[in-house]
């Protein structure tokens, strides 16, 4: 069985040339397959200058690497035949978080949906066409009569989101890349359009990354979770753990900062950096230093590598040094498999107990 | 018609507070209705909005896109532009009504009474001028023209007082991150010491982490200033976070208003219900449930209540008469036929 789709070692710097100054390094070391069953769902979670959209844009083709490679079956993408390349914008499709910059808005919504069906050649008539339009339509709880031979204009944003997501199932690809879909929607629309993603390939064995900046809904629509911070890894793996019981000190500072919805759960108080992490330089040793409660000599040295401190899960801090290393190209064989038991957290009352210490 | 309601503004919602301690009300807003012409017919954004705010209380306004929330932060800013027009109501700020006021009286009122922080004020910055010169600026616009060594030393407690180094005075606009430059506008929105700050979205552009410190240090300034906020918004955490009653719109109107715990563990208006009920959490993992159907159009409202459509105990009263905003128990106002007026108040 061949992989769908492989970051290999992945890391993308922009900028650069004479003024070394100037880099940036979006992306570094970045490794993740996406095996083609079972059908996964797996979140990329990260705050702006992550590297999570620059994540969406290289596992799309859209952007080249500037070392590793991405690829699609096994073949780096800058390798394709023309032929290859067609089947990879099908299997991989993309979901972006404003619909209204997909559609051309002197054109009907239909036209949005008829054509991928004509690009990739999949139906035979018009009716054909039409018969799988509204099926598609559906499918994400949209009534095709009151969606189809309008503009875009005329669709709310949550309509015009669910159209995106028609669209992405309508050529059965098997896996959509979703950046920040229902970042733009309102909360009430959020969740329907989160459940028909979610329903949408289960039903139709598609595989999902789902890249946010909303741990929440990472956590309820996901089987595995991706944490990045400034560029790396900072903690992966199944979503449980990881959201109800946070290793790295930035997954706890992100937790305790989101605003529960309950009265009597207060954000927690951010703890200052420590007299070394005060210390430390961002270009060199682990890149949340310098925000870290818990820095140490060691961490302003080199950037920890993956520690596996549990079956599934992953914490690139020294912290938990005493747990062996995971390559971080073996990074999945943290992941938690769809269909497979997780661990017992799941199933304990951990929620009462967010952050334990270390 | 209009005079019941008045009257509801002063006898039940002016007399409904968080902490329900008689604490003396600093904004009164009374039956607010606010359209905007279309070539469609007038759209109603707010549509009799009546609500009572505590001197340095913290006061939400959540609602989708197009419930009206901002549309009354504008206009208790008189910032309506046109097709936008406030065709009613009263907006009294320690007895003065500033929808009443004159284009010149209203601008003496800004910033020195009643303040506008939006998520899109840190790019309304002015990208050439350091951030010194902008509270001068301001402080200048609202006659307050303080120059000097004064001037540089409340730009430096000013600053602090909200987490920003002394230094962020020389610099521009574009050598702060996004959350300085959201301290740099909330410094200016509180310079002058107002009694009522509105807050519309203020973190919804930054990051959560960002926003946790933003927040944290709005509430620290507003107990510093005794000043009432209005936060306006549609992410129910951060109402959660931060206020002590919440006002919950739906087509223009507000359908509840109630202290936020209470607004949590039982709220009262379906819609409110919906809207609880339709939030992921972190303490298990479910199933995403959404409020069924969409929110009216402004310009063909249904008869009666603007959520019976949508609503699962909606009965035949419901789709011919609209229900008022009233006290139902006590702290707690609510527009739905479901519950019995409260007797023996007021």
């Amino acid at each position: 069985m061949t992989t769908l789709l492989e970051a290999r070692g992945v890391t993308k710097i922009y900028g650069g040339g004479l003024f070394r100054r100037d880099r940036t390094v979006a992306l570094e070391d970045f490794s993740l397959r996406i095996e083609p069953e079972p059908p996964s769902i797996t979140a990329i979670v990260g705050e702006s200058g992550s590297g999570k959209t620059t994540l969406a844009r290289l596992l799309l083709g859209m952007t080249m690497p500037t070392s590793g490679a991405i690829l699609y079956q096994g073949k780096d993408l800058r390798k394709l035949s023309r032929r290859e390349w067609r089947a990879f914008r099908r299997d991989v499709q993309a979901i972006f978080q404003d619909p209204y910059e997909v559609y051309n808005p002197f054109y009907r919504v239909d036209h949005v949906l008829h054509t991928p069906l004509k690009k990739f050649g999949l139906v035979k008539s018009d009716r054909e066409a039409r018969e799988r339009i509204v099926e598609a339509l559906e499918a994400v709880g949209l009534r095709p009569d009151e969606t189809l031979g309008r503009y875009p204009h005329q669709l709310s944003g949550g309509q015009r989101q669910r159209v995106m997501v028609a669209r992405a199932l309508l050529v059965r690809p098997r896996l959509i890349i979703a950046d920040e879909p229902v970042s733009m929607v309102d909360a009430s629309l959020r969740a329907t359009i989160l459940e028909s993603l979610r329903t949408l390939t289960r039903d139709f064995s598609v595989s999902l990354i789902y890249i946010t900046h909303d741990l929440i809904t990472a956590y309820q629509i996901s089987d595995n979770i991706i944490v990045l911070y400034r560029g790396s890894v900072a903690e992966a793996g199944h979503a449980e753990p990881v959201v109800q019981e946070p290793q790295h000190p930035y997954t706890r500072l992100l937790i305790g900062s989101i605003p529960l919805p309950d009265p009597d759960r207060a954000w927690s108080e951010e703890q200052e950096p420590s007299a070394i992490g005060r210390l430390a330089d961002p270009r060199s040793g682990c890149t949340f230093a310098s925000r870290c409660p818990y820095a140490m000599e060691m961490c302003l040295e080199r950037h920890p590598p993956l520690y596996q401190t549990e079956r599934y899960r992953v914490t690139a801090c020294y912290l938990y040094r005493e747990a062996p290393v995971l390559a971080s190209e073996h990074l999945d064989e943290a992941f938690a498999r769809p269909g497979i038991p997780g661990p017992a957290v799941a199933a304990s009352g951990a929620a009462d107990e967010p952050t334990s210490s270390p | 018609m209009s005079d019941t309601r008045v009257r509801l503004g002063q006898t039940e919602v002016g007399a409904v507070g968080g902490r329900g301690d008689g604490t003396e009300v600093v904004l009164d807003v009374r039956d607010l209705r606010v359209s905007y012409v279309t070539p469609r017919g007038p759209v109603r954004a707010v549509n009799g909005v009546s609500f009572a705010l505590r001197r340095g209380e913290a006061f939400g306004l959540v609602g989708e896109s197009g419930s009206g929330k901002s549309t009354i932060a504008l206009s208790l800013m008189q910032l309506i532009k046109p097709p936008g027009r406030i065709e009613g109501g009263q907006a009294l700020l320690d007895g003065t009504d500033v929808l009443a006021l004159s284009e010149e009286e209203m601008r003496r009122v800004r910033l020195a009474e009643i303040a506008l922080i939006t998520q899109g004020a840190m790019n309304s910055l002015n990208p050439v001028m350091r951030i010194r010169e902008q509270i001068i600026d301001a402080w200048k616009d609202h006659g307050e023209p303080i120059n000097g060594r004064e001037a540089e030393e409340r730009i430096r407690d000013l600053l602090r007082w909200v987490g920003l180094q002394p230094e962020v005075a020389r610099m521009y606009p574009h050598e702060l991150s996004g959350g300085m430059k959201q301290r740099a506008v909330i410094a200016i929105a509180i310079s002058l010491r107002p009694k009522v700050i509105i807050a519309d979205e203020p973190t919804s552009a930054l990051d959560v982490v960002v926003q946790r410190q933003i927040m944290q240090t709005l509430r620290r300034i507003q107990r510093d200033l005794g000043a009432a906020v209005i936060l306006i918004g549609h992410d129910m955490g951060l109402m959660a976070q931060f206020v002590d009653r919440l006002g919950v719109m739906y087509a223009g109107k507000l359908v509840e208003v109630s202290p936020i715990r209470e607004m949590f563990r039982d709220p009262m208006h379906p819609y409110s219900q919906l809207l609880i009920q339709s939030l992921p959490s972190l303490a298990r993992k479910g199933q995403f449930l959404g409020i069924p159907g969409l929110p009216p159009s402004l310009l063909d409202p249904p008869p009666g209540c603007p959520f019976h459509p949508r609503c699962p105990y909606a009965m035949e009263r419901c789709r011919v008469e609209v229900p008022a905003l009233e006290l139902k128990r006590p702290n707690r106002l609510v527009a739905c036929h479901l519950y019995e007026r409260e007797e023996g108040q007021a």
